[in-house]
């Protein structure tokens, strides 16, 4: 399977998903991130590094949070932002998908950012796109988050030194998650030692061990020996009903209290990838205790995504010196 | 019609730019700034030739990557450490040090960054070697040395075992 | 008219028979093989040296969209596309848009094939009304009127009890049913195999158990009934196992592929290939292999085509907003032979597969070269080279997953009542 993320010298062109992509460039994400986030500190918060450049955030999903994220990110690297939001049920056919592109196209922008509720969306706008546009992945489906991986990596890093000595443990319902399944990329190639899933059956993907994860249904087992919790959202519409019975029933197995983040490693940390629902998969005494890092989270969110996109942009130059 | 620089002569040279150093910012209480690398190495340097007392606080560093004029052709660098300005720049008179001064785009990478810190009193520009080949009006205020080289020469500063100059001759001129 | 082909490797499942051979034909028919008749004068000669010469294709269940999508393909541009394949009789399942549950759309099918006169185009009749699984059609018009057989098409009849009855009015009438094995809940809204790819790719899954559960169903009720079964498009292993049994019990029931199942698997899917999306979808490597082994075992007995034209949009999308199907009638053959290539089975079995078991299970005349029968045939090169082009395909779907496939094998003409249908350029 080629990688089309990549430019032939293997820079990165478009960040769809961290499946297929090497550790280096993980790395290289991280360290320019450690860059960016040097800024806060400044007067000025801002590089002129896109000037000139337009950035179009296409939401085909509302997500006012990374839409924000990426907004600010890419101000402070100067780009020119443009936020649409569009209903998918004005494009439920992919032929309108493809003529608002188009559309977009022909106004000259340099990159889309796009979250869309269908698995492979990002890697089919990335497909049909011009080649002077990049395209970044803010969320495609069950299917990938990659910044939001590399938030949690970077967030990791700036806790614990050495991946590979890291026993990792995502908490919830890994089936319906994006931010799972590249955060469980993002780990094993950065080659953290073990990456463990702890949900009930109804909430992990079958043949969940392809994934190259250790698979737990009961906390107490799978939160022994860990230094990083991640708890993932659970979203309303699965609370009731089928997959689970009640949201007090899963509070009560999987909801990450005091007694049960006692169980792992005492310096463990606990991330969220937000919003938060308390009293649901997190415990609000856990949530703003001193072992989470869950705000912390959101404020990388923004040097991870500014180090993607001038990555990203950056590699259009070779693009362009090709055409 | 190179003139060449042995590398014996160089603590000359870092004497004499930090002579001058003295001379026009004593009783200022100067702020020294290096730009990555090589400006960090000569920075270092000319803060242990004057003592760390002369300056207000310790050495910042610059990494202009994110200021350069060249993105849209050439993309991302790579990684060299972050800008690190331990101190606030308002109303503060600055010593900006690079190795080599060429076309002067560096340094007005360096200088727009510095403006996003806040707003100096003055900038001060010292430089180990100062070549031709500008394009940009902008000019050192304190020279190690000047040099005349044709296109295709290159000075390099390395820093592995001691500062040391190296003067390359290639096709492709930076 | 009095045509000869002469010279050519005929391979007739039927009789066993290959070897070479001369075939004479006088007025649709077949006159002879292997001798020349007294006092025949061929008027045209077609030298097959070289060439296989076999009966013309039967493929079991292709969807030619009209009528009702005739946006997407019409039944005169898709039997071109059928003989371009070898294909002369073809199925069509019921989910035509209107259904196929009146005697006065059978009519229409027939009407519209019989107008294009390139191939037999065979209705199945709805097996239910608006094929919704609540109410029996008039089986017995619909049969007059010229339904070979009766399907609810690709929706599951949800309540076994109607289910049970249709087989049981059907069994009376020693009618063949023909059955899409699918739970509708557990496939619900999936698009691919459920396992490593859904899992990787975050798209929902169709458990094996969609198909398994349901074909446990029918086969108990088929049993229960006596009727005559015939399965379409088995997708897994344990299908494959389920009819062994079955037919070990000695139920009459039977089973065909689709060639796209015997080749590909989920991992094809790839990064969201939408052409790989496919209904009953792609299942694993070792369900692939099972599906192969069922073929050599002749548990399975048939390949077919499950030919879906799609125009381009549809397959433009975000995979789940993708239509499923693939445009097979150009690739049924060469992907067949294909399977020679690695020895799964023999030239006489996979040319079986394509004519004569279909013939036998549908209860047709076609399938075989025998003396008195209809002078379908198709010759076959199998010395030659050439990648697959689905954009060069005569049918008004694109939509195959087999783009830059190789093939050593083609067809160079084909006969339908002794008529060049088809010819190589």
């Amino acid at each position: 399977m080629t990688n089309n993320q990549l430019t032939e010298n293997g820079h990165l062109r478009h960040f769809l998903t961290i499946e297929g992509l090497k550790r280096p460039l993980l790395t290289e994400i991280m360290d320019h991130a450690e860059q960016y986030s040097s800024l806060s500190h400044r007067q000025v918060k801002k590089v002129p590094l896109l000037r000139g450049k337009t950035i179009v955030n296409l939401f085909f999903e509302n997500s006012t949070r990374t839409r924000t994220t990426f907004e600010l990110a890419a101000k402070r690297l100067s780009a020119d932002v443009i936020n649409l939001n569009i209903s998918t049920s004005a494009t439920s056919k992919g032929e309108s998908l493809l003529d608002t592109l188009h559309n977009l196209e022909s106004m000259h922008c340099d990159m889309f950012v796009v979250r869309h509720n269908q698995s492979g969306a990002a890697e089919f706008i990335a497909q049909h796109v011009a080649p002077h546009i990049s395209v970044i992945n803010a969320g495609d489906g069950c299917h990938a988050h990659p910044t939001q991986a590399m938030l949690d990596m970077f967030t990791i890093r700036r806790h614990k030194q050495h991946f590979p000595d890291l026993r990792v443990a995502i908490i919830g319902d890994i089936l319906h998650s994006r931010v799972a399944r590249s955060q469980i990329h993002a780990l094993s190639t950065l080659g953290v030692g073990e990456i463990r899933v702890i949900g009930p059956k109804t909430l992990l993907p079958s043949d969940c061990k392809t994934l190259g994860v250790h698979v737990y249904h009961d906390m107490e087992a799978g939160l022994k020996d860990v230094d990083v919790i991640i708890t993932l959202r659970l979203q309303h519409e699965r609370m009731e009903g089928a997959l689970l019975p009640s949201a007090r029933e899963y509070f009560q197995c999987y909801g990450l209290t005091d007694d049960k983040l006692s169980i792992a490693n005492p310096d463990a940390i606990v991330m969220h990838p937000g919003p938060i629902n308390r009293g649901v998969e997190i415990a609000s005494s856990v949530a703003d205790g001193p072992q989470s890092v869950i705000l912390e989270q959101v404020t990388h969110g923004i040097a991870v995504r500014m180090a993607v996109m001038s990555i990203a942009l950056g590699a259009q130059s070779e693009i362009e010196a090709q055409s | 019609m190179t003139t060449q620089i042995e590398n014996s002569e160089l603590p000359q040279l870092l004497q004499s730019m930090a002579d001058e150093i003295h001379d026009s910012l004593a009783g200022k209480n100067p702020l020294i700034i290096g730009i990555h690398s090589g400006g960090v190495w000569i920075a270092e340097a000319l803060v242990d030739i004057l003592d760390i007392a002369f300056f207000d606080a310790p050495l910042g560093t610059l990494n202009i990557a994110y200021y350069r004029d060249d993105f849209t052709r050439i993309g991302m660098h790579p990684q060299v450490k972050p800008s690190d300005l331990p101190f606030n720049v308002d109303d503060r008179h600055l010593l900006l040090v690079d190795d080599v001064l060429q076309s002067g785009r560096t340094i007005r990478a360096a200088l727009n960054e510095i403006f996003d810190y806040g707003r100096p009193a003055s900038v001060t520009l010292a430089v180990l070697i100062e070549r031709n080949g500008h394009e940009l009006p902008i000019h050192a205020d304190i020279i190690g040395q000047s040099v005349n080289l044709s296109a295709s020469q290159h000075i390099k500063l390395s820093n592995n075992d001691g500062l040391k100059l190296e003067f390359t001759t290639n096709g492709d001129a930076e | 008219m009095n045509l000869q082909i002469i010279n050519g490797r005929v391979i007739n499942p039927a009789s066993q028979l290959d070897a070479q051979q001369d075939i004479f034909i006088s007025d649709e028919k077949i006159i002879a093989i292997g001798e020349q008749p007294i006092g025949f004068h061929a008027d045209e000669s077609i030298d097959a040296s070289g060439l296989i010469v076999c009966p013309g294709l039967i493929d079991m269940s292709a969807r030619l969209r009209e009528s009702g999508q005739e946006h997407e393909a019409t039944i005169d541009n898709e039997t071109r596309a059928a003989v371009a394949g070898g294909i002369t009789s073809l199925c069509v399942p019921p989910d035509t848009d209107p259904l196929i549950d009146t005697p006065a759309a059978v009519e229409l099918i027939e009407e519209r094939a019989k107008k294009a006169g390139r191939a037999m185009v065979y209705p199945i009749g709805s097996l239910t009304q608006k094929l919704d699984g609540q109410l029996l059609t008039e089986m017995v018009a619909l049969k007059t009127a010229g339904c070979i057989g009766f399907s609810n098409g690709r929706r599951p009849i949800e309540n076994s009890l109607v289910l049970r009855r249709a087989m049981e009015y059907a069994a009376g009438l020693d009618l063949t049913i023909y059955i899409h094995a699918a739970d509708p809940w557990l496939q619900a809204q999936g698009c691919v195999h459920e396992g490593a790819v859904s899992a990787r790719l975050g798209l929902t899954g169709i458990p094996e158990a969609a198909e398994t559960i349901a074909l446990s169903r029918d086969l108990l009720l088929i049993e229960k009934t006596g009727v005559s079964a015939h399965f379409h498009n088995l997708s897994c292993g344990k299908s494959v196992e389920l009819i062994q049994s079955a037919q070990e019990k000695g139920l009459n029931v039977t089973a065909d592929v689709s060639a796209h199942h015997l080749h590909l698997s989920e991992h094809d899917i790839g990064n969201y290939d939408s052409f790989s999306h496919v209904i009953p979808p792609l299942r694993s490597i070792r369900d692939r292999d099972q599906l192969q082994q069922g073929l050599r075992d002749g548990v399975i007995s048939a390949i077919c085509s499950n030919h879906k034209p799609l125009d381009n949009d549809a397959k433009l999308g975000p995979f789940a907003e993708t239509t499923a199907g693939i445009s097979g009638l150009e690739t049924l053959l060469p992907l067949t032979l294909k399977l020679l290539d690695d020895d799964e089975i023999t030239l006489q079995q996979a040319i079986a597969c394509l004519t004569y078991n279909p013939a036998t299970i549908l209860g047709i005349e076609g399938g075989q070269l025998k003396v008195g029968a209809q002078a379908d045939i198709c010759i076959i090169d199998l010395n030659a080279h050439y990648e697959c082009q689905p954009h060069n395909f005569i049918s008004a779907g694109k939509n195959s997953p087999f783009s830059g496939w190789l093939f050593n094998n083609q067809v160079t003409q084909t006969l339908f009542k002794g008529k060049t249908v088809f010819l190589k350029g």
